[in-house]
């Protein structure tokens, strides 16, 4: 106990300087900071959206969204690839039924050529090379395309890494300060936006698939079979709220329309003539050509532009549009022309995104929180170091000075680790305060004991040491395994928690053994007391 | 300088002797717990049953106005909703039923809600304060997360238990677990405050940290059994629950201050989880003593039980040797 070799007194200091520097990023005012010498640490403990207000917004992808897109985009692929094949290949009764697509081949001669010519497209998905198709044929002539279960899943999977640069790329344009967005399990993202102002907006334009559509007006379907919701073959009924015709759907032509994913830009601006809010969009060299042949091939005619499978608006084709540019009308706010031209921008989203969980905080609850945590937090520290100073005596300071310390490094740590904060998480820092000076109670009152029991007083200190530390082992180690199982399953807020407990744990344990036993072996050898006051 | 004594010198309380009354309390309190979890049932928030809770502060008043509130809602028509204080006198949650699971018909909701508040109640100073809505399906994730994490946390500790100790102590450990995590459900049913996921978080807290007690008790047990290999089992345990007494207190007293002054004067968002705590560390220190001892007596752990230290394999060749040779170990 006396020869508390100096190597370990000089890294236990240089440790606790460490811990000290860490933390004082944290603690400095805003008004400070900016004047903090910029080659200290810099790094600072994070506040949770529960402290600064702000939303957490939990969005989930429908895997079956996804396999009913990946199998219209078959059903097109492969008419492509019959219409391409040379001779072409004349196929029909195409079903999508039961997730599989099926289609006869009109002259039996040609089902191997069909066979061939789909085969490469079926295979690849992956890194396994697993076959993400499975191909048959049936009673001769018809095929049926079986999606794998390997396909579904990487395409569930490359379709949420998709989605979520989408979302990436829709909160950047929304300009708000450091948002966290992170891929969850098999089909979720998370989206954390501090101090965000309107979450309402934000669900919205996150809800909001963006597919774009031009598709020509049928004009041969009759208004009765629209109303049955029946069209003609080749056509399908597509809503239309804002028909000026009273709100009635309206028949398109499935084909031959053109997608919006081609576009370069997108912008909110407002129409010349009417002053109306509208969505001026750009194609692309690709688009353009489509959209300029489209318009050629069609003048006169009417065309719907077609968002999420709504109808905009049907404007007739007055003249070609060659420019590669457009202006989409439909009866938008300013906001909403703006929220659909950030839409467009950021492209599609490849799967239709539900929010499943949303959690917004106010900024004024967020900062009370902090003030009140902050408080309690002093009162509690301060009513601790009473308590110990007085029942203690020296050894309760030098409990004192570990637990000060021991909030410096836990705040230290946290920042090292870019940690967030959270409500529950200065909860469980002022739990710590509590909590942590057990280690030298346990010790203390062992003290108390071998002294009592006629020990000398270097004999019972190092008693007390090592008979106290088996238990405090014991009793934190079961304290980590339930922060830990509160790591693992907790979420958000719950989880700020857990890691200022476990933090709190392993630093408490730490000043409150090592620290502690090196002030008493510096007093023991200076001082080389007679009496032992505890 | 004269040191502060919580506890005087060399106590000598027979703590066990009401031990057979301390089990029928413990026991009917357990079944009272449970009764009152079946018929109150907890009131458990949106993190568990779905939902979404529009959190309100009214600034400019000392009580929030519940009853127009409630009037008012009910006249939006938006199906059945729950209205209650939580935190300050002046703060308010409503719950609602999801209205569905499309953003817009949600956002809906949320917004007419949010809207009359901000306008009828704008004298009183209203604030929204926070919209939390989590869909049935989440909901139903996080309830089973959360029970898991529960059981999982009390089998771990309980087998972390036997290892460093012997398996008479971790089930000891694992029913004084059982008994606070319990009668900490009965409080909630009783109290009917919120039950939502910073409870749980709670829980494991007290799960946690209620085994410190009955950990520093068990290693002055085990350090007592070597040293008073004759002594009575029930005297042996009251030595050491006394032994250990001034560190209990003091333990005890130091969370219980952090815990009251954050109950106090701590955010009122969290009021329920330092509730939990506080009520755990009660019972915890309380089931330590009493759940935990007498668990250990009736089980049969003795001096016995540690001294020689032997593995099961040990055992196994010593019964062979006792049997073939009779030799004492």
């Amino acid at each position: 106990m006396l020869d508390f070799p100096r190597w370990k007194t000089i890294s236990i200091s240089l440790l606790l300087a460490l811990g000290v520097l860490l933390a004082i990023p944290s603690l400095l005012p805003a008004s400070v900071s900016p004047y903090y010498p910029s080659f200290l640490p810099q790094e600072k403990i994070n506040l949770g959206l529960d402290l600064q207000g702000g939303s957490h917004i939990l969005l989930e992808g429908d895997p079956k969204d996804v396999a009913a897109q990946r199998l219209e985009n078959m059903e097109e692929t492969v008419r492509a690839a019959m219409r391409a094949a040379k001779p072409r290949i004349g196929i029909g009764d195409i079903s999508r039924e039961g997730g599989k697509l099926s289609f006869l081949v009109r002259d039996v001669s040609q089902v191997d050529a069909a066979r061939e010519a789909i085969l490469p497209m079926t295979t690849g998905a992956g890194l396994t090379g697993q076959r993400d198709w499975d191909i048959e044929v049936r009673d001769t002539s018809r095929i049926v395309l079986t999606p794998t279960e390997a396909g579904l899943t990487e395409a569930l999977d490359q379709a949420m890494e998709t989605a979520t640069e989408v979302v990436r790329k829709r909160i950047d344009e929304l300009g708000t300060r450091e948002p966290t967005i992170i891929r969850q399990g098999d089909n979720r993202i998370v989206v954390q936006v501090p101090g965000l102002e309107d979450p309402e907006a934000l669900k919205e334009l996150l809800g909001q698939t963006a597919e774009l559509e031009f598709k020509l007006v049928d004009q041969n379907a009759s208004p009765e079979d629209i109303a049955a919701g029946r069209a003609p073959v080749g056509s399908e009924v597509v809503p239309y709220p804002s028909n000026p015709a009273g709100g009635t759907p309206i028949a398109v032509r499935r084909l031959g329309g053109i997608r919006g994913d081609k576009l370069t830009n997108a912008q909110a601006s407002f129409d010349q003539q009417t002053n109306e809010p509208v969505v001026s969009i750009t194609f692309d060299r690709e688009g353009g050509a489509r959209f300029a042949r489209l318009t050629q091939e069609n003048v006169n005619k009417p065309f719907a532009i077609i968002l999420d499978g709504e109808v905009l608006s049907a404007p007739n084709i007055n003249e070609p549009i060659l420019g590669g540019s457009a202006q989409i009308s439909g009866s938008f706010t300013t906001e909403s022309a703006n929220q659909l031209a950030i839409a467009l921008r950021s492209g599609a989203l490849p799967v239709e995104l539900k929010v499943v969980e949303e959690r917004s905080v106010g900024p004024d609850l967020g900062t009370e929180s902090v003030q009140l945590g902050l408080l309690a937090g002093g009162i509690a520290t301060i009513a601790v170091l009473v308590l110990m100073a007085a029942t203690y005596g020296r050894f309760g300071l030098y409990a004192n000075i570990a637990l000060i310390l021991n909030i410096f490094l836990i705040l230290g740590i946290m920042a090292l680790m870019n940690a967030t904060l959270t409500l529950p998480g200065i909860a469980g820092f002022v739990l710590t305060i509590g909590a942590a000076v057990d280690a030298n109670v346990l010790i203390n009152e062992r003290i108390r004991e071998e002294r009592k029991a006629g020990r000398r007083i270097v004999q019972a200190i190092e008693v007390g040491y090592t008979e106290a530390s088996r238990a405090i082992f014991d009793a934190n180690i079961t304290n980590v395994i339930a922060a830990v199982l509160l790591f693992l399953f907790g979420s958000g807020p719950v989880r700020g928690f857990a890691v200022v407990l476990m933090i709190g744990i392993l630093t408490s344990v730490w000043t409150a053994v090592y620290v502690t036993r090196m002030f008493v072996a510096i007093w023991l050898k200076r001082a080389r007391p007679r009496e032992l006051v505890i | 300088m004269k040191l502060l004594k919580l506890v005087p010198d060399d106590t000598n309380i027979r703590f066990l002797r009401w031990r057979k009354l301390a089990m029928t309390i413990s026991l009917l309190s357990i079944i009272a717990s449970l009764v009152l979890v079946g018929v109150r049932g907890l009131n458990l928030g949106v993190d568990f049953v779905g939902g979404q809770m529009i959190q309100v502060t009214f600034d400019r008043v000392a009580e929030a106005p519940v009853s127009d509130l409630r009037d008012d809602i009910e006249a939006l028509n938006l199906g059945e909703s729950t209205i209650q204080r939580f935190g300050q006198p002046n703060q308010v949650s409503v719950r609602m039923r999801l209205a569905g699971d499309n953003v817009d018909e949600v956002n809906a909701v949320t917004s007419r809600v949010t809207q009359m508040i901000t306008k009828e109640y704008a004298a009183q100073g209203a604030r929204i304060d926070g919209v939390d809505s989590v869909s049935g399906k989440v909901s139903e994730e996080l309830l089973t997360t959360g029970v898991y994490s529960l059981v999982f946390a009390m089998l771990a500790i309980a087998v972390y238990i036997w290892f460093r100790f012997e398996w008479q102590f971790g089930l000891a450990a694992l029913f004084a677990l059982f008994h606070d995590v319990v009668l900490t459900f009965g409080f909630f049913a009783l109290t009917q405050l919120e039950f939502n996921l910073n409870i749980v978080a709670a829980l494991l807290t007290i799960i946690g940290y209620s085994l410190n007690d009955t950990i520093v008790v068990f290693d002055r047990v085990r350090e007592n059994l070597r040293k008073y290999r004759k002594m009575d089992m029930i005297a042996l345990l009251d030595l050491s629950t006394n032994e250990t007494l001034a560190r209990t207190v003091m333990t005890s007293l130091t969370m219980l201050i952090a815990l009251l002054v954050l109950l106090l004067i701590g955010p009122g968002v969290i009021f329920g989880f330092t509730a939990a705590m506080t009520l755990g560390l009660f019972v915890g220190a309380y089931s330590s003593v009493y759940m935990a001892n007498p668990i250990l007596v009736w089980l049969g752990v003795g001096a016995h039980s540690f001294i020689p230290q032997m593995t099961d394999a040990d055992k196994a060749a010593a019964k062979l040797k006792e049997g073939v040779g009779g030799a004492q170990p």
